[in-house]
């Protein structure tokens, strides 16, 4: 059974067509990269698959089950994570309450209104785990305010691992990055274990290559090209409208 | 490091309790009655303030309405008590009707947030507005409603102003620390994600619209509670109560002690409940006065009074302590060769 399955994917907005009849058969534990230029509907198709959008034609379906009708909300809780191109942290707070917060979406407790959060340690302890697993837990008091850009990037990964997601959308993860930093960001994904589906999109091709398995193109919301790193880079399409050389 | 948190929880813990202190004692010291009824007010509008805050300050939804939730559980008690029911019935009846109204507040305003939040809600406050001005037969329009008594729980009337102002102060206390406990739960903290990253919530498997609608009919528990108290001191409710002025006094409160913060509507309920019947005693020109205090606290202290009081006593209790090392370091610097 496939991991997540996109099938004749449409969405427009007005006369602009962002997606077209897109298709997409990820396996479980695979690593696939998306790619293509800007405006190729990349991002679009994230929120697609994560319901942040509806689509106006098309299915998706998260190991066997038809998710395209369910909730953004629900789709969290049916193992499925993501982080955002753009930063996307509670900055007034610090790095653990963060991670704390991810723990606590996918919780009942998050209804509780009489004890204090404080309290619930095994969030604390959880949130420690997951920060540790991105190299975090060492200043998980630190406010978010007085954090790197790298270390953002790795708080919003460690809050994706914390929901233990069965699949897990990378939306430019390595964007912005020094050499230094998207060196720890690349570590933390390369240490993500095999019962985690990534799918990730990226521009940054050196270290995307190394991580993927196989590789799907995006043009003006088409799936023009895809298979493995071999196929996909010596394709004359991909040259032609990514790569350019 | 720890010292010092202990040493600001310490300094905290005595703070409130000489607050709590004076408030117990506040009969004893105050000049005369007026100025004991003067402190019922502020305690009954503080709770108002905190229901507020609830929406304003933690879910980061302003409303513009909410004068018009607090007139109507004011109304609902009045009407009760003229159809000849008890107290306890007639406020039990306002509790319902006041959360009831919030839920159908919750349900149109909820659609949208920022801007559009603020005219709905300012919309529904002038529908019930323009309703107590109107529906005459419910009402009595313009004359209001004349409410007879105070209720007497366990045989302790509060028709004298102190045994009221106690009263009040128990309503106070409960509900500062319902507060309190709120927004330190879990669900508390779901609700200030709600306000600072909604889309990023949402993909964490959070119920935003729920989240926020439970917010919105705590924030309608408080506001009713303190309507009630409200009408029993004044006894008497017209459509002035419901107007948009007084919802926008309100969000003042709140605004100028500092949302998101526990104390902050309460200094802000003081400041105006001061200003409004004490000072204009005084000074003839008061809403002149207010609002160049409003202009002061947004130029001086945009956070509010009590957060930006804390960021004032920091900075200069910083420079205290960082002025002599300073100095030290000037001077190992000159003894140095």
């Amino acid at each position: 059974m496939s991991a997540l399955t996109v099938t004749g994917l449409n969405k427009s907005f007005g006369g602009l067509h962002v997606t077209r009849g897109v298709n997409l058969d990820i396996q479980p534990g695979e690593r696939r990269l998306i790619i293509g230029p800007n405006g190729a509907g990349k991002t679009t198709l994230f929120n697609l698959i994560t319901g942040e959008l509806t689509p106006d034609t098309g299915t998706i379906e998260l190991f066997g089950q038809d998710i395209s009708k369910v909730p953004s909300r629900d789709r969290a809780h049916r193992g499925m994570a993501r982080t955002y191109q753009i930063i996307t942290l509670f900055g007034k707070d610090t790095i653990i309450h963060n991670v704390r917060l991810a723990l606590l979406g996918l919780s009942p407790t998050r209804w509780n209104p009489w004890t204090d959060l404080r309290r619930h340690g095994r969030f604390t302890e959880q949130g420690h785990k997951a920060l540790a697993r991105v190299g975090l837990s060492h200043i998980a008091d630190r406010p978010l305010g007085q954090t790197s850009y790298g270390e953002r990037r790795r708080v919003e990964i460690a809050m994706a691992l914390a929901q233990e997601p069965k699949v897990l959308l990378l939306d430019e993860p390595f964007a912005g990055l020094s050499i230094d930093e998207r060196r720890d960001v690349h570590k933390c994904l390369m240490a993500i274990p095999r019962d985690v589906t990534i799918v990730m999109i990226e521009h940054n091709m050196d270290v995307a290559l190394e991580f993927a398995e196989r590789i799907t193109l995006l043009h003006f919301g088409e799936v023009i090209v895809e298979g493995n790193r071999a196929e996909v880079v010596n394709d004359p399409r991909t040259r032609e409208v990514y790569l350019g050389h | 490091m720890t010292a010092m948190l202990t040493a600001n929880n310490g300094t905290r813990l005595a703070v409130l309790g000489l607050a709590l202190l004076a408030l117990v004692t506040l009969p004893l010291w105050m000049p005369g009655i007026y100025y004991v009824n003067v402190g019922s007010q502020i305690l009954f509008y503080a709770v108002f303030a905190l229901g507020l805050n609830v929406l304003v300050g933690y879910a980061g939804l302003v409303s513009l309405g909410h004068a018009g939730l607090f007139g109507i559980s004011a109304y609902a008690t009045g009407y009760m008590l003229q159809l000849g029911a008890g107290h306890s019935v007639a406020i039990v009846v306002a509790l319902i009707v006041g959360v009831a109204s919030m839920a159908v507040f919750a349900l149109l305003s909820l659609r949208s947030s920022g801007i559009g939040f603020i005219m709905i809600t300012l919309a529904l406050g002038e529908i019930l507005w323009g309703l107590a001005y109107r529906w005459i037969s419910l009402t009595g329009g313009d004359n209001g409603i004349s409410v007879r008594g105070r209720p007497a729980p366990f045989g302790y009337s509060l028709t004298d102003p102190v045994h009221f102002y106690y009263a009040a102060l128990a309503v106070f206390i409960v509900a500062v620390v319902m507060v309190a406990i709120f927004v330190r739960s879990p669900f508390g903290a779901s609700l200030m994600g709600t306000r600072d990253q909604p889309r990023r919530m949402n993909a964490l498997g959070y119920h935003v619209w729920m989240i926020r609608f439970y917010a919105c009919l705590f924030s309608g528990l408080l506001t009713a509670v303190s309507g009630i108290l409200f009408v029993y001191y004044t006894n008497f409710i017209s459509p002035q109560t419901l107007a948009l002025t007084s919802s926008a006094e309100v969000l003042l409160m709140v605004i100028s002690g500092g949302p998101g913060t526990l104390l902050g509507p309460i200094v802000g309920a003081a400041l105006v409940v001061v200003i409004k019947t004490v000072v204009s005693g005084f000074i003839e020109r008061w809403n002149f006065l207010l609002g160049a205090i409003f202009v002061a606290i947004v130029i001086l202290v945009p956070e509010g009074i009590v957060p930006g009081t804390v960021r004032l006593w920091q900075l200069i209790t910083r420079k205290r302590v960082s002025a002599p090392a300073a100095n030290a370091e000037a001077a190992s610097s000159e003894a140095a060769p």
